[in-house]
């Protein structure tokens, strides 16, 4: 474990040491303030409005950091060619891979963190209550969401070549999920055969990203899934994170890495 | 004499062409033998199949037939490479981390942490002189002393093989002077060095035993002062040149 605890180490190091987090968090944060000071109408739904739009930023720009920093990955690592003095120690492709996904979702997860802190200073500020049970069982949820989103993302980056192709591709079908996945059931029962069967398939096959998605109770103080769903949506992400790291071990394991 | 690192019949192709897939042969029934305490010269021209044969030994690629082991394993085990260190051409290290935090990852790779790991890195910061640099990021380092953060991944883990790919390319004279010391040293120390190198003045002074690949075969293995007699030469490099068959196109 300590090869892979090392190698998620430097990815940590890595986002931290970069940009892109800062100012996707400051921009989130100048958004968020900046929503929560225009008084509409004297609204006395504000803090509704605050937590909505504060959540909706915090999803974006951690889909976006965990899509971003997981791309780049291994693509950096073959054309930067850092990854031929660490493949030449003793360490495995199956090492290499679970610490890059380690490192990323323990990164994406501190950022997570940060952005949801923010989400209950603006919150309180503005008069909202504060429920730790439920904005714990938000965070793991999100967390968990982002880990099937990374091991796919990592998936993708040994099938596509260029960084921006795999990301792009990512993002487009996380999306799609996101916005479509629960419906496709539906659109479905009304599709002549095959496209029926093709596209119950789909509905079924794809990781349903959007049960972790819990915003909607939050901003309307609703009851949070128990603990039984929660350990349930668990099990779901961890069975797919496997499946899709162990595919990239599948196509990473053979792949040849000319220095 | 135990040998260490041995290649079998050694073949590797590669498939070129988009849709009407080729395979072009980059070495063809290699086979090589280093024995323990020996320097090992790697010789060849620019494509000759140095290069993929180090790949091989890494495992960075797969054999299409034959086999390769270091210690007795398998390349293809990751456990193989417990005993080596190695020395890319091209040296890129994660730019973001300090020299110190490089040596600290890969220590830790070997397991080597605490006050053991801080031993380490000291000497090997002090052996390849970065102590000035040793808290600054790489991305601020000359290719020089990106080298030598290379050398002292490579020394890590007191590696008992070292295998080096073009050690001395892109350096100054006082780099590759540092180099040959550190091979040098190493050989004194008892310790196995692989590398390749176009640089016959220093194969000539270094190694114990070469080996000549032309066209992915093997042409000649043997010490350095036999194969120069052998060929009637002056030096290593003629005695090169008459091995892999060149022929000057100018008459003195």
């Amino acid at each position: 474990m300590n090869t892979v605890f090392a190698i998620a180490g430097v990815v940590i190091k890595e986002l931290y040491r970069r940009k892109d987090f800062y100012v996707l968090f400051v921009l989130s944060a100048l958004i968020t303030i900046g929503a929560g000071s225009i008084n509409f109408f004297k609204d006395l739904a504000m803090v509704r409005y605050v937590k909505d739009v504060c959540l909706l930023l915090i999803w974006l720009s951690t889909l976006a950091i965990a899509v971003m920093t997981t791309a780049r990955q291994i693509p950096s690592e073959k054309e930067n060619r850092t990854i031929f003095p660490l493949l030449a120690k003793p360490v495995s492709r199956v090492q290499f891979i679970v610490g890059k996904f380690l490192g990323c979702w323990l990164a994406v997860g501190l950022a997570v963190l940060v952005f949801y802190v923010f989400f209950i200073i603006v919150t309180a500020a503005k008069g909202g209550e504060f429920y730790f049970a439920a904005y714990a069982k938000t965070i793991v949820l999100h967390w968990l969401m982002l880990g099937i989103v990374i091991a796919m993302t990592l998936l993708g980056s040994v099938i596509f070549a260029a960084v921006s192709s795999n990301a792009t591709i990512c993002l487009v079908a996380i999306l799609g999920i996101l916005f479509v996945g629960e419906h496709l059931n539906k659109i479905a029962v009304r599709q002549p055969e095959p496209m029926k069967s093709i596209t119950y398939t789909i509905y079924y096959m794809i990781p349903h990203l959007e049960m972790y998605d819990v915003r909607n109770l939050v901003v309307n103080n609703k009851q949070m899934p128990d603990l039984i769903a929660c350990v349930k949506a668990t099990l779901y992400a961890g069975a797919y994170m496997s499946l899709f790291l162990f595919s990239t071990w599948c196509v990473f394991r053979r792949q040849r890495l000319n220095a | 004499m135990e040998t260490i690192l041995k290649v079998d019949k050694l073949r590797v192709e590669y498939s070129s062409g988009e849709f009407q897939k080729t395979p072009k042969i980059a070495l063809q029934g290699l086979n090589l033998e280093v024995r323990a305490g020996e320097v090992f010269g790697f010789l060849g021209p620019n494509g000759a199949g140095k290069t993929t044969t180090m790949n091989v030994l890494l495992g960075f690629i797969p054999p299409t037939s034959g086999s390769a082991s270091l210690f007795g394993l398998d390349v293809r085990q990751p456990i193989a490479r417990q005993r080596i260190g190695y020395l890319p051409e091209l040296t890129y290290y994660y730019k973001f981390l300090t020299a110190e935090e490089i040596l600290r990852f890969y220590a830790k790779i070997f397991g080597l942490t605490g006050n053991a790991a801080d031993k380490r890195i000291e000497e090997l910061i002090a052996l390849v002189e970065l102590g000035h640099a040793a808290k600054r990021p790489i991305k601020g380092y000359s290719k020089g002393m990106q080298q030598r953060v290379g050398l002292a991944q490579a020394l890590i883990n007191n590696p008992d093989l070292l295998i080096l790919d073009e050690p001395t390319s892109g350096l100054d004279p006082l780099g590759r002077m540092k180099v040959r010391e550190i091979i040098q040293r190493l050989k004194n120390e008892g310790k196995t060095v692989f590398f390749s190198s176009h640089e016959m003045g220093e194969v000539e002074t270094v190694c114990d035993r070469v080996a000549i690949i032309y066209q992915g075969e093997l042409k000649e293995e043997g010490r350095v002062s036999d194969l120069v007699a052998k060929h009637r030469a002056t030096n290593l490099e003629q005695a090169f040149l008459t091995i892999i068959g060149y022929k000057s196109a100018v008459t003195p």
